[in-house]
């Protein structure tokens, strides 16, 4: 039941990242070249899943528990460290680059995106990598 | 260069994927963070496997649904296969550094007012913008 639901919350998130237009690099890149002609579009995507998300997510969790787990696993780091502005400065700059994040690489595979040939076994690359290093 | 402006799509989506986060959060109590959920099959760990590669699965299949609606063909960018790949390198290794990325620290994290969040983002955000226009407006520049 909860891979269930988990895989039908990813099949609704890569539904609205292919509709938002974050699947595609050329609105993604056209939204992040603040010198070109800037497409404003993605800003949208965030406010509308912000609000979204904003709003529900306290209705939900005054709840004690989900639905289908004991608790709620929610982020308990609040320090803002050089990891945390280390990592998401990386993660900008490939994002820039190449016009993906996480998101739209994994959705991507489902619109036979031939750019994930290279970019997708890079980043899983890289996840692995960094949690190895993490690990120590 | 520039894309049309599409406002409709972009909330109706943004709607979309909001609600997807809503779901994993009220079924599974989870951060809807892609890179987190799926970063952390690699290498996947007894008893945490299951719901995170259903998750994961399921963007792909979304995404091809949707898809299935429309008349429009291949998206790629066809930027030269080094550069997709060092942008998914370095994607993969700073959302898993900096614990998130535009879905965890973007949709979630600023859904919950969290600084550590609100901080990734705008830092992501920069150093994204700035390094496109090192590669669309500087480096042609020097090249020529």
């Amino acid at each position: 039941m909860k891979s269930w639901l988990a895989y039908l919350a990813g099949l609704l998130f890569g539904a609205g990242l292919a509709w938002s237009g974050m699947a595609d690099p050329h609105k993604v890149l056209g939204f992040l070249d603040v010198a070109g002609a800037w497409d404003p579009s993605l800003l949208l995507v965030m406010v509308g899943a912000v609000l979204v998300y904003a709003i529900g997510q306290r209705l939900v969790t005054r709840h004690a528990r989900p639905w289908l787990d004991e608790r709620f696993h929610l982020p308990a780091n609040r320090r803002i460290d050089v990891r945390l502005l280390a990592g998401a400065a990386l993660f900008g700059i490939g994002w820039g680059l190449g016009g993906y994040c996480p998101g739209p690489a994994l959705a991507g595979v489902g619109l036979g995106n031939a750019d994930l040939v290279w970019l997708l076994p890079a980043l899983l690359l890289g996840w692995w990598l960094a949690g190895r290093v993490r690990r120590g | 260069m520039g894309a049309a402006f599409t406002p409709w799509s972009a909330l109706g989506g943004g709607v979309l994927i909001g609600v997807a986060a809503l779901l994993l959060l009220a079924a599974l109590g989870r951060i809807a963070g892609v890179s987190g959920i799926a970063a952390a099959l690699l290498p996947p760990r007894r008893g945490d496997i299951a719901w995170r590669l259903a998750f994961v699965l399921g963007l792909p299949s979304g995404a091809a649904l949707w898809m299935l609606g429309q008349d429009s063909t291949a998206l790629a960018s066809h930027a030269s296969p080094w550069q997709l790949a060092l942008a998914g390198l370095l994607v993969g290794v700073g959302t898993r550094i900096g614990s998130g990325c535009t879905s965890g620290h973007g949709v979630c994290g600023l859904g919950r007012f969290s600084p550590r969040s609100l901080a990734a983002v705008l830092t992501f955000m920069l150093t994204a913008m700035l390094c496109v226009y090192a590669w669309r407006h500087l480096l042609p520049g020097w090249l020529a």
